[in-house]
């Protein structure tokens, strides 16, 4: 799978990474949600290592799209709360 | 449903509305390379623009320590003159200038992050809308309207999601940036007004023209004592001996003149 990280560049991290990237990033949208930038900042950095550990980088000029978009590393926890509003308009279920 | 899901989603629905409006989808093909040109302009244009306040503010942080170390120097000066007080005054005021450099220097490292941030957005950017344009030819080139559809679609959703990203980054890159530039136009006005000149607020420089009036009194002592030495070279021992009296009125004269 393909993950995208903002402000990076994209890594091709192998499928069975998954559940432990998708445990990593639980801790990521719970200080999101809650606006704790003190939990925010090392969690998000635990999922962003994670993916460049595992994953292998994709040359610049891949078009690819990728199927996971994190934050960039030097995000906060409001800032992604509300680039996160916009999504207002997808349902929840695509 | 996870952060890494629903930046995905929101990044691909923008990707989809741009597609949808099309017919042939090969007419938007052009299109979007225009606006992918566009893009990289407006993302070098950026880097441009970072690179302008991080020199900005490396002239001022260059100027104000120049000042803090005339200030330093003038606080030797002013404790080898025996004047504690007036070093005592020009340290307090590089402490000052001190604390202002480092916040300085701080927002210079930002600025330099912001820099090389967008420069390597530009690099990636570059490198895709060159693969989109080869992809673009192929697409026009080999396939009918009907058959383009799918091929079109995967050309587009690579590029339109590093164009959010893009988007993305040089937005931040302005939010962190412009707070800085504020700053850094009212550091230039105050440089430009002198006031820094000493960092009092005030428009000259006390110290160094308490300063100058000691110095010069020195001057002139060194002078009486080798213009002796020349009127009497056989009797040095004796012009030698007369010098501290008339060489300290010399310094009372002059510091009296300074202050009036």
């Amino acid at each position: 799978m393909i993950v995208r990280i903002l402000g990076e560049g994209q890594w091709d991290v192998d499928a069975s990474h998954l559940d432990a990237l998708n445990e990593l990033d639980d801790a990521v949208e719970k200080a999101v949600e809650t606006e704790d930038e003190a939990a925010f900042d090392p969690s998000l950095r635990a999922l962003l290592a994670a993916v460049r550990e595992w994953g292998s980088l994709l040359s610049d000029d891949e078009l690819v799209e990728s199927n996971l978009i994190l934050p960039p590393a030097d995000a906060s926890a409001h800032e992604v709360k509300e680039f996160l509003g916009d999504e207002g308009l997808i349902p929840d279920t695509v | 449903m996870s952060i890494m899901k629903r930046m995905g989603l929101i990044f691909r629905s923008k990707a989809n509305t741009a597609l949808d409006r099309a017919e042939d989808p090969r007419e938007t093909l052009d299109y979007s390379y225009q606006k992918q040109l566009e893009m990289l302009q407006k993302v070098r244009r950026g880097v441009a623009d970072v690179a302008t306040s991080r020199k900005r503010v490396e002239l001022q942080v260059n100027q104000l320590t120049q000042q803090s170390e005339k200030l330093q120097g003038q606080a030797q000066q002013a404790l080898s003159a025996g004047r504690e007080d007036l070093a005592r005054e020009a340290l307090t005021r590089r402490s000052g200038l001190q604390a202002q450099i480092g916040d300085m220097q701080a927002q210079h490292a930002q600025l330099q992050g912001e820099e090389e941030k967008l420069t390597l957005a530009a690099q990636r950017l570059n490198a895709k809308v060159e693969s989109f344009r080869t992809r673009k030819e192929t697409i026009k080139a080999t396939y009918t309207a009907a058959e383009a559809q799918t091929k079109v679609s995967e050309a587009f959703s690579g590029i339109s999601e590093e164009m959010g990203d893009v988007g993305l980054a040089i937005q931040r890159a302005e939010d962190k940036t412009s707070s800085m530039q504020a700053r850094a136009g009212a550091m230039d006005e105050l440089l430009a007004s002198g006031a820094l000149d000493d960092a009092s607020g005030q428009p000259n420089d006390d110290i160094a023209r308490e300063l100058d009036a000691l110095s010069s009194g020195g001057d002139v002592d060194a002078e009486l004592a080798r213009m002796r030495g020349e009127l009497s070279p056989t009797s040095s021992p004796k012009a030698i001996d007369g010098t501290p009296d008339s060489g300290a009125s010399t310094t009372e004269q002059q510091k009296q003149e300074g202050q009036t």
